[in-house]
């Protein structure tokens, strides 16, 4: 063992002794000789990673532009990156093709499916899988024995949503809301987490995903008022129990109020996943754009692992947010006191 | 700059897309409809079943301790009482004892106070009774005397002898 200690630094140094130099004359050299194309072309090699590299159509069209103009390395690096971010009907594994998926269309709507349509069924079918041997555990487990493994790790996020999430912010009735607030919390953790993983896509990054999302907090939110204080309650919530005269404008005001909770919410998570995604990329994309293997030793690799842990925490904190603030907004339509303005002062948070 | 740029120009990042929203929908119900029938129903319910049973048996811990405590104060209170007692009953003996031994005492000292008033009585009476016959005989005496000496009153030289004897006689008998 001592031995290995005492030779592991020398191997490495000799390592970086022999490759710093290597590297800074072989890219200055390769650049100096080959110029753009070499560029280009080792730049979609590596970018293979990334699941959503370039297709045929776009890499023309940025080959064609690139012909054109001198500083080109921005614009491809952007169209890469929204590619990646964005949806669209092909699931490239890039060094080994992809797979087009069907176009539907019916009624006038096209509801053809797409990569974050089948990220979404990947994570039903692994929330299925899971919380079925989770359930399965849980119906043959009696209050004597303890549960391990999987349903111990789940159970652990449950309490966590049940105790600390559900109860704390909705108190009396809590129970009836838990189903909605557990898989909101586990759907969306998963996506997040799926989206991390190589040749996944997050759907959660998708703004037409976190609107759905939001509209059923919205809707159990609605539903709960009416539920805890009838039509009456209801209309009287949204005066915001302030003198008459004050009405029109406290009325718009309330309102207004009851929308911008979900579109904030949407708003939240589509832009704290999207941005994750932008950062990684735009690091890796550094690499390229200068031009230079020391960078990508140096900043672009450490900065997008980096920034790739965060993004697994943020994973869960976007998820947790996600549900903590939509109990927060059924706790306060159904509270009994009290009315929706302090809602909408955590809803900016 | 340039590439954040351009993401917003493209705008296609919040373009709507009825279709994924559909999907997301219909995904998102049957999830969570499937999920509350196979998973939250029976977790949540053992959970609650799990808390449940803490908690019961933390009650029931904390009734075991209160009758516990109520058990040893309870044993207290009785050593306390079963010391006070046998306190009272030593003392109670001991006041008697005293009180038996001064009434002994008492009674003792009122008798020998008696025996001796009796006692001086007796002797008194005694005394008296020893003087009456001391007298008697000494008045006998004097008569048997006095006989004598009328009986041989005729020469004085018998009358001196008689008298010589008397006294002879006299001071041998009460030797």
């Amino acid at each position: 063992m001592k031995r290995v200690n005492v030779i592991l630094p020398k191997a490495l140094l000799k390592v970086i002794a022999i490759l710093v130099p290597l590297l800074l004359t072989v890219s200055g050299h390769t650049f100096a000789a080959s110029g753009q194309s070499d560029v280009k072309n080792n730049s979609t090699a590596a970018v293979a990673a990334p699941a959503a590299a370039v297709t045929a159509p776009a890499a023309a069209a940025v080959e064609a532009a690139h012909g054109a103009e001198a500083p080109e390395g921005d614009e491809k690096a952007g169209d890469v990156i929204m590619h990646h971010i964005l949806d669209n009907n092909v699931f490239a594994f890039e060094p080994f093709g992809s797979v087009t998926l069907p176009k539907i269309v019916v009624g006038g709507f096209d509801i053809s499916i797409t990569k974050h349509v089948v990220m979404l069924w990947l994570v039903s079918a692994l929330l299925l899988i899971v919380f079925s041997v989770v359930g399965g555990k849980y119906k043959s487990l009696t209050s004597r024995n303890a549960p391990k493994g999987l349903a111990n790790a789940m159970e652990a996020l449950v309490e966590f949503i049940r105790v600390d999430v559900a109860k704390s912010n909705i108190g009396h009735g809590y129970e009836k809301h838990l189903p909605y607030l557990l898989t909101v919390f586990f759907f969306i953790l998963f996506c997040n987490l799926l989206g991390l993983i190589p040749y996944g896509a997050t759907a959660t990054g998708n703004v037409n995903v976190t609107l759905t999302l939001s509209i059923f907090t919205f809707f159990v939110t609605q539903i709960a008022a009416f539920n805890a204080h009838g039509v009456k309650g209801y209309l009287q919530h949204l005066t915001a129990g302030t003198h008459w005269s004050l009405w029109i404008i406290m009325v718009p005001i309330e309102i207004i109020g009851q929308f911008t909770k979900p579109f904030a919410l949407t708003v939240r998570l589509f832009a704290n996943m999207t941005a994750g995604h932008i950062i990684i990329l735009s690091l890796i994309f550094i690499s390229f754009i200068l031009k230079s293997y020391i960078v990508a030793i140096a900043v672009s690799v450490p900065f997008a692992i980096f920034i790739y842990l965060l993004e697994l925490f943020v994973a869960f904190l976007q998820a947790f947010v996600f549900t903590m603030l939509s109990a927060l907004f059924i706790g306060l339509a159904t509270a009994h006191e009290g009315h929706d303005e302090p809602a909408a002062g955590a809803a900016h948070h | 700059m340039l590439t954040s740029g351009i993401i917003l120009l493209a705008g296609s990042l919040l373009s709507p897309n009825p279709g994924l929203i559909f999907w997301t929908a219909i995904t998102f119900v049957i999830v969570l409809l499937i999920l509350k029938k196979t998973a939250w129903g029976p977790i949540l319910n053992a959970l609650e079943e799990r808390e449940k049973g803490i908690q019961s048996s933390i009650d029931r811990a904390h009734q075991a301790k209160d009758e516990s405590e109520a058990i040893l104060r309870k044993n207290k209170e009785l050593l306390a009482k079963a010391d006070a007692e046998s306190d009272r009953i030593i003392r109670e003996g001991k006041d008697f004892a005293e009180k038996l031994r001064a009434d002994i005492a008492e009674k003792s000292q009122a008798e020998a106070q008696k025996m001796i008033a009796s006692a001086k009585d007796e002797i008194e009476q005694e005394k008296r009774r020893a003087l009456a016959e001391l007298r008697n005989e000494v008045a006998d005496l004097a008569f048997r005397g006095a006989e004598k000496i009328i009986k041989s009153n005729l020469d004085a030289d018998t009358q001196k002898r008689i008298v010589d004897t008397m006294i002879q006689d006299l001071s041998t008998n009460r030797n």
